[in-house]
């Protein structure tokens, strides 16, 4: 796995706006929200469903544009998607058209040269790192949950992002498999240590991935706080459930979240969407 | 109080579902037809005459003409010319209706110039077009075969729109951000994720085209036999000539030929797109 990565895919945003119109109704989801995401370090956003944390994601993926404020990847400014961030949404987005392998391999053969050998072999590995190897030739209907979440992750890491995004990747899978991809996809991140940026609403999700947690305010939505979570890796979810240290986090980050989260349950869901 | 026997294992074995299938459906339609024969000879079953079944000819009087029928090369002529002008309209109207479908959902532009004529065409129904047809057209087959065009042409045309658009745009996203030029969006997301919408399209269209072909037969199918022919104009003048069996065996093939194409665009459909079977 490449280890060069560690110093790519610093993510700096300063004075991010975005809002939504709709007609007259105007809805502000994110407002001057500054934030860092470092390079090498897998970066946990949590906050109340609905506040924002996916149009976040997006806009740092090149898929919105902000109203106003900054995005910067290693320097260069966010101007649209690229290779350079990939990203992992909540609902699969596979190509159910293609093969397995077809999919995983589609990223590296958008290039003029086409499918290398060596990038064939790259992506063979991946698919065999997430246990995906027997199944090349399967189409994605054929796969469950988990092993379509793991086959998106393979397609996003063929191309090797600076960035990898993950929208609440495991959300809709049932606890058993949730906490098998959790401990998988720590174990990914401890070998490649590639910049990443993980979105989700569960705090023991969290605790287990992250260097660092940013809690979210509701809309509209800004940093409440940033939580360095300086737990040694390898960690397994038994390891958390006893750490005293992993608790006292816990406790501090359900803290900012409750009364946000009693924000959240008392008002409209989304933002006006256009 | 009786045990329930419970079998060892409900197999859903396909073979005996499609079987039964079949079953049930030449029983369908054998009681059908049954009823019809009652119905026919009514009158001297039981006295009376049953309205409007009772009217039509009898299967068996139908089954007479039709192995007559079959004999004659006309016959079979008119079913050439009548796929012939199906398929002919048929084509055409895929091979523009999919484009133009894919354009309208993808370029606001041409949506925002082509769409409200579209929709002001679309309710002319093809045959109000026959007039206008037969004075542009110069010759009587392409008159013809630009009404059976029009019935397919607006189905295609939205199925394919309406397909296109209802894409995940986060396949489209994911495409783009992993570097895919526009022809690679275009064949590798665009088209396959679009290709389900565009065989049910197919099948509804071809359905439409065999409605619109038999009516366009009928009316344009010219003065002279040889020159229209077709299986529409076969029960014209079997009407007109007062063969009332030949009327039936005329609606009963066109019946036959109709399921066989829309089967045929759905095998297709099948074939073109694995992933979408349900």
């Amino acid at each position: 796995m490449s280890d060069g990565d560690l110093h790519r895919g610093q993510i700096e945003i300063v004075g991010l706006t975005r809002q939504f119109s709709n007609g007259t109704a105007r809805s502000e989801v994110i407002a001057n929200c500054d934030l860092t995401i470092n390079s090498g370090m897998l970066t946990v956003l949590i906050g109340p469903s609905g506040c924002g944390k996916s149009t976040l994601a997006k806009l740092i993926a090149g898929y919105d544009t902000p109203t106003s404020g900054r995005i910067t990847i290693d320097g260069r400014p966010v101007t649209g998607a690229g290779r350079d961030r990939l990203m992992v949404f909540q609902e699969s987005a596979l190509f159910n058209w293609m093969t397995t392998e077809a999919n995983a391999q589609f990223g590296p053969r958008q290039t003029k040269e086409g499918l290398r050998a060596a990038q064939r072999q790259h992506v063979g590995d991946l698919l065999e790192l997430v246990g995906l190897k027997k199944f090349a030739a399967r189409y994605p209907k054929a796969l469950s949950g988990g092993m379509q979440r793991r086959l998106e992750m393979v397609r996003a890491l063929a191309n090797s992002p600076d960035l990898f995004i993950l929208d609440e990747p495991f959300r809709g899978l049932d606890a058993m498999t949730r906490a098998l991809m959790q401990q998988h996809f720590a174990g990914m991140f401890e070998i490649s240590r590639r910049t990443t940026l993980f979105i989700t609403t569960e705090i023991d999700e969290a605790l287990l991935l992250a260097d660092r947690i940013i809690v979210m305010t509701n809309k509209p939505m800004k940093v409440a706080a940033k939580l360095e979570v300086d737990l040694p890796r390898p960690r397994t979810i038994a390891t958390l459930y006893e750490s005293e240290r992993a608790n006292q986090i816990k406790e501090r980050a359900l803290e900012l979240l409750f009364p946000e989260a009693m924000k959240s349950f008392a008002s409209p869901a989304k933002a006006v969407s256009v | 109080m009786s045990t329930v026997a419970m079998q060892p294992s409900v197999r859903f074995d396909r073979k005996r579902i499609r079987a039964n299938a079949l079953g049930r459906g030449l029983l369908g339609g054998l009681t059908a037809i049954l009823t019809w024969e009652i119905c026919s000879r009514a009158p001297q079953l039981f006295g009376f005459s049953v309205p409007y079944i009772g009217v039509i000819p009898a299967p068996s009087k139908v089954l007479v003409e039709w192995s007559i029928l079959l004999n004659e090369p006309s016959y079979w002529r008119s079913w050439y010319q009548s796929f012939f002008r199906v398929f002919a309209g048929f084509g055409v109207a895929f091979l523009l209706g999919v484009p133009l479908g894919l354009a309208l959902a993808r370029s606001k532009i041409i949506f925002g110039a082509l769409f409200p004529v579209f929709e002001v065409l679309r309710p002319i129904p093809p045959i109000a077009w026959v007039p206008v047809s037969i004075i542009f057209w110069p010759t009587q087959e392409m008159s013809i075969a630009f009404v059976i065009f029009l019935g397919a042409f607006y189905t295609m045309t939205l199925s394919t729109m309406n397909g296109a658009r209802e894409i995940d745009p986060a396949l489209i996203q994911s495409a783009v951000s992993m570097g895919a030029s526009r022809w690679s969006l275009y064949r590798n997301v665009i088209l396959p994720a679009t290709l389900p919408s565009v065989t049910t399209g197919a099948a509804v269209g071809m359905g439409i085209t065999w409605e619109v072909v038999v009516a366009a037969e009928m009316i344009s199918g010219g003065q002279s036999d040889r020159a229209g022919g077709g299986l529409g104009r076969l029960m014209w003048n079997a009407y007109v000539t007062g063969n009332y069996n030949a009327i039936v065996v005329a609606m009963i093939s066109i019946g036959i030929a109709g399921y066989f194409s829309s089967a045929l665009v759905r095998l297709l459909g099948r074939q073109l797109a694995p992933w979408a079977a349900r």
